[in-house]
């Protein structure tokens, strides 16, 4: 029976259900609108938005001809409900209901990133697709058909148009790709072909099938035989011995430029010298200076010994952009491009501090690539002819951060940080021991990825500089680990204090240094002030503030410096024997009785050292009352003893 | 006055001018050294350390500077013992002496009433004897400072030592002690003892009986009458009558008088200013 009756209700239950569901269908059906209704209005060609007076006219015929045009308006303008009414302003069509795994694969690159960012020139999917006109990307009148993809990814990367700087597109020097889809050859390559589409990402970003290492794979996709083709230029064995010797396409072939030449075959080395050999060439700077493209290869060997060299580098593989129709043929080549095979360091330096400031806020101060690196002469780091070669690194940086020069002078600098860096113990090592392995400027800034200290990133913020420091300092990092110092898991970092709070950074100096151990005082006091006051009422602290106090006991000669521990720890070298231990470095008979003197302890503590305050106000009440009653007999002794004076003086006189 | 020959009377013997010598010596080594090392956040402190080359060479010096000081205060137990022989007097009538006697006593206090009453224009001048009773202060003081900033100047010396019988805390109260009773004494020192001897008007700027030990019988009569009358009374002012000191003594006493006197107010001066600015610690 009971079983039954519960059967029943369940019965009832659903029965309400399905009324309550054709209830809420019914309500949508009355709510939804067919394309029909939506057309009663889109299709005047005068209907515009109220909200901004834009056009929201859609042609049907193009719509029905689109690859869309069976679906529903509904099915993208979702939030278009109402009868005859919707909402004024519609939200924006999300291509992504439909097409996630694209939408996915947009978010992650440069296109979705800088729409993301909400940069104005940023593309949506409509901006390369079309809205209601989309149509199939085999239809020659897509926007995304082979032949109109040049014209479509110009629309922003012409050479005035944002996504700019480098790889626009330049006008009317279409090179033999851009020819033949002029021509209408369907299987030339267009813009797509070697970026990608949805997921293009910069040429400096190692996915890319444009980057250093992709980019034979991605070109050899169409251009297969490659040795053959190269006979006359690259030695066919070559292409099996020494594969790496072998040129990037792009270097001799450019990837965008106008271009009908071989190469190596007429720009050859010699040919290049035949000029720039002369040590009278010169040309006008943009600073309405002289600006000399003399390359000596003779009397300073610039290129002999070099990188390059070694690799078998020609002129034209880094200044690639010869014409033909120039006269010289390099009057337009432009700066060179690093970035074409060390694209991974230069990926570092553009979003360093040196690379924003320079191609970002266009700061012609910032260091490029040759400022650091020579131009022609770039040797390898370890000779030590070498601009970056530790030992040459703090003259290379003080070239613009000593004092009073361009980055000091930017920065605001008061003092020199080079010539300070290098009377510290990092740069003594360097300079005056010649020590290699001495941290130099790059060793704690990084060489190409050097942000500000304030930047969370930067090797040196405060949050990364014990990383950075324990880079060499492997030992003491093990000791901090076990130290009060070290922040426990989950603790604020910045509350705890980082090498540098104590070492300072670039006047960084020897622990048994006579300057640091004055500073370590004022290091320690910046957390603990009121151990710092109370040491400083202590011999040892009173001592220390004069020549030669060096030598007393300074914080962490008790205390302990990197494996410092909290005195109420049994381990710590304050803690009962251990304390006996500690004074005998200096007091060699001391005992524990002697380890009783409270170091830390302030004749006006009245709660903690009740002797000391009692005493102090003893002796102050004496000394007070003494001067009181003798300072008392002395002011009225004053006129008393010019009178007698005087009257001696009478009596003389007399 | 007598226009004749002035004649002098001899106060102070050579065994007590020279004890005093060393008082001088050791005290302004102990005041200058110690202060630096008190007040050594202070400029000046660190500027005298670096002359010096150390703040060890202060504490070097102001070690000798102790030992001197326990020197002296020994030292003066035998001019105290020679004097009471002199006297001929049982030891406690000598201590307590109405005349000779270093111990304040009854007349001393009558004194005190009658030096204020003179200050303030309403009697004579006291007839002071051998000593009034603030130079009997000044003596008791430095008995009662040698054995308190020589015995907590001791445990801070031997540390070690000294917490073999006391408790580590008591370094933190010598310190306190040593530190504060040595700023009494340099205060009283520069401030009250040189005004009541040197720097009062009827004495300014030196008065020299410490260094040359004779005063003249005219000064004699008019500051100590008492004392005139018992040498009268007893018959011994021919005793004490002397020749007139010699002049290079003269001359040294004013030299290294005045520097002393010099020395100590630059270093109270400098001590005071130092206090304004931070207050008793």
């Amino acid at each position: 029976m009971k079983r039954d009756a519960w059967k029943g209700k369940g019965f009832l239950k659903g029965l309400f259900l399905i009324l309550l569901l054709g209830l809420t269908i019914d309500s949508h059906n009355a709510l939804a609108m067919t394309n029909e209704e939506c057309l009663e209005c889109h299709s005047d060609e005068g209907i515009t938005r109220e909200a901004d007076d834009s056009s929201v006219y859609v042609n049907p015929d193009v719509f029905a001809k689109s690859v869309h045009g069976g679906e529903d308006c509904m099915s993208c303008h979702t939030d278009a409900k109402g009868e005859d009414e919707h909402p004024p302003h519609l939200k924006k069509v999300q291509c992504s209901m439909c097409h996630e795994d694209i939408a996915k694969t947009f978010d992650g690159i440069i296109h979705g990133k800088a729409h993301g960012d909400k940069k104005q020139t940023a593309p949506s999917c409509k901006s390369c697709h079309g809205t209601h006109d989309i149509l199939p990307p085999d239809d020659p009148a897509s926007k995304v058909y082979i032949l109109n993809i040049p014209a479509t990814c110009s629309r922003c990367h012409w050479k005035e148009k944002a996504g700019g700087g480098k790889g626009t597109l330049p006008k009317n020097a279409m090179n033999i790709h851009g020819k033949a889809i002029e021509g209408g050859i369907t299987v030339a390559a267009v813009c797509t072909t070697c970026h990608g589409s949805h997921d293009v990402v910069a040429y400096t970003n190692p996915a890319s099938p444009v980057s250093y290492k992709k980019l034979k794979k991605t070109c050899t996709r169409c251009h297969a035989g490659l040795p053959a083709i190269h006979k006359n230029v690259i030695k066919p064995s070559i292409w099996v011995k020494d594969p790496a010797k072998i040129p990037l396409c792009i270097q001799c072939h450019l990837p965008h430029g106008k271009r009908k030449l071989k190469y190596p075959q007429v720009f050859t080395d010699d040919y290049c010298l035949k000029c720039h050999s002369n040590p009278n060439l010169i040309r006008p700077d943009r600073k309405g200076g002289i600006d000399s493209l003399y390359v000596d290869t003779d009397e300073y060997d610039e290129f002999a010994g070099t990188m390059h060299k070694k690799k078998g580098l020609t002129c034209v593989m880094c200044h690639p952009k010869m014409d033909r129709e120039e006269n010289p043929v390099c009057k337009n080549a432009g700066p060179v491009d690093c970035s074409t095979c060390h694209a991974d360091v230069f990926n570092d330096y553009l979003h360093s501090v040196h690379g924003i400031k320079r191609s970002g806020e266009l700061d012609p101060n910032a260091p490029s690539c040759v400022d650091c690196h020579g131009k022609h002469a770039i040797l390898a780091k370890d000779n030590p002819d070498s601009l970056i070669n530790p030992i040459n690194i703090p003259r290379l940086c003080a070239s613009c951060h000593a004092k009073g020069e361009k980055a000091s002078i930017r920065r605001g600098e008061g003092v020199d940080v080079v010539s300070t860096y290098l009377k510290s113990v990092h740069g003594d090592g360097l300079e005056n021991g010649g020590l290699v392995v001495s941290a130099s400027c790059v060793d704690c800034h990084g060489g190409h990825k050097i942000l500000p200290s304030s930047n969370p990133k930067s090797t040196v913020n405060k949050g990364n500089i014990r990383q950075t420091c324990e880079k060499c300092h492997y030992g003491v990092g093990i000791k901090l680990a076990q130290s009060v110092h070290n922040p426990p898991f989950g603790a604020d970092k910045s509350l705890f204090p980082a090498c540098t709070d104590c070492h300072t950074s670039h006047e960084i100096l020897r622990g048994t240094d006579p300057n640091y151990r004055r500073h370590e005082i004022q290091a320690c006091a910046k957390c603990h002030p009121e151990e710092a006051e109370t040491y400083l009422e202590s011999y040892h602290g009173k001592a220390a503030f004069l020549v030669g106090g060096e030598r007393v006991a300074h914080c962490s000669d008790c205390h302990g410096s990197h494996d410092i521990l909290a005195v109420t720890d049994p381990l710590s070298t304050l803690s009962g024997e251990n304390a006996v231990k500690t004074c005998r470095k200096c007091h060699p008979k001391a005992n524990l009785s002697f380890t009783t003197y409270r170091t830390h302890a302030s004749h006006w503590d009245k709660e903690k050292n009740p002797d000391m305050y009692y005493s102090f106000i003893a002796m102050t009440s004496l000394l007070l009352g003494t001067f009181a009653i003798f300072g008392i007999h002395t002011i009225l002794w004053i006129p008393r003893s010019l009178k007698e004076r005087l009257k001696m003086k009478k009596d003389s006189d007399a | 006055m007598n226009s004749g020959e002035t004649i002098y009377v001899q106060r102070f013997n050579a065994f007590a001018r020279i004890l005093h010598f060393f008082v001088i010596i050791s005290f302004l080594t102990l005041a200058l050294t110690g202060m630096c090392l008190k007040f050594s956040t202070e400029s000046w402190a660190q500027w005298t350390a670096s002359m010096f080359g150390s703040f060890r060479v202060l504490g070097v010096l102001h070690r000798i500077a102790a030992v001197i000081t326990f020197g002296y205060f020994f030292g003066h137990f035998i001019l105290v013992y020679h004097n009471y022989r002199k006297s001929g007097k049982p030891l406690l009538r000598f201590i307590i002496d109405e005349n000779t006697g270093m111990v304040p006593n009854l007349r001393d206090l009558q004194e005190i009433g009658q030096t204020i009453k003179w200050f303030l224009g309403k009697g004579p001048r006291p007839a002071y004897g051998r000593w009034t009773y603030w130079e009997k202060f000044d003596y008791l003081a430095v008995f009662w400072g040698v054995a308190v900033i020589g015995f907590t100047g001791l445990c801070l010396w031997f540390p070690v030592f000294a917490t073999r019988y006391l408790p580590g805390w008591f370094l933190n109260i010598a310190t306190i002690v040593h530190s504060d009773e040595a700023l009494l004494a340099t205060g009283f020192i520069f401030t009250i003892h040189f005004y009541n001897t040197h720097l009062r008007p009827e004495k300014f700027p030196l008065d020299k009986v410490i260094f040359t030990g004779v005063v003249t019988l005219d000064e004699l009569k008019h500051e100590r009458p008492r004392e005139y009358e018992t040498l009268v009374r007893e018959g011994r002012l021919d005793e004490v009558i002397t020749d007139p000191p010699p002049r290079w003594l003269v001359i040294f006493a004013y030299v290294f008088g005045l520097s002393a006197v010099t020395i100590g107010l630059s270093l109270i001066f400098t001590i005071f200013f130092t206090l304004l600015k931070y207050g008793l610690r």
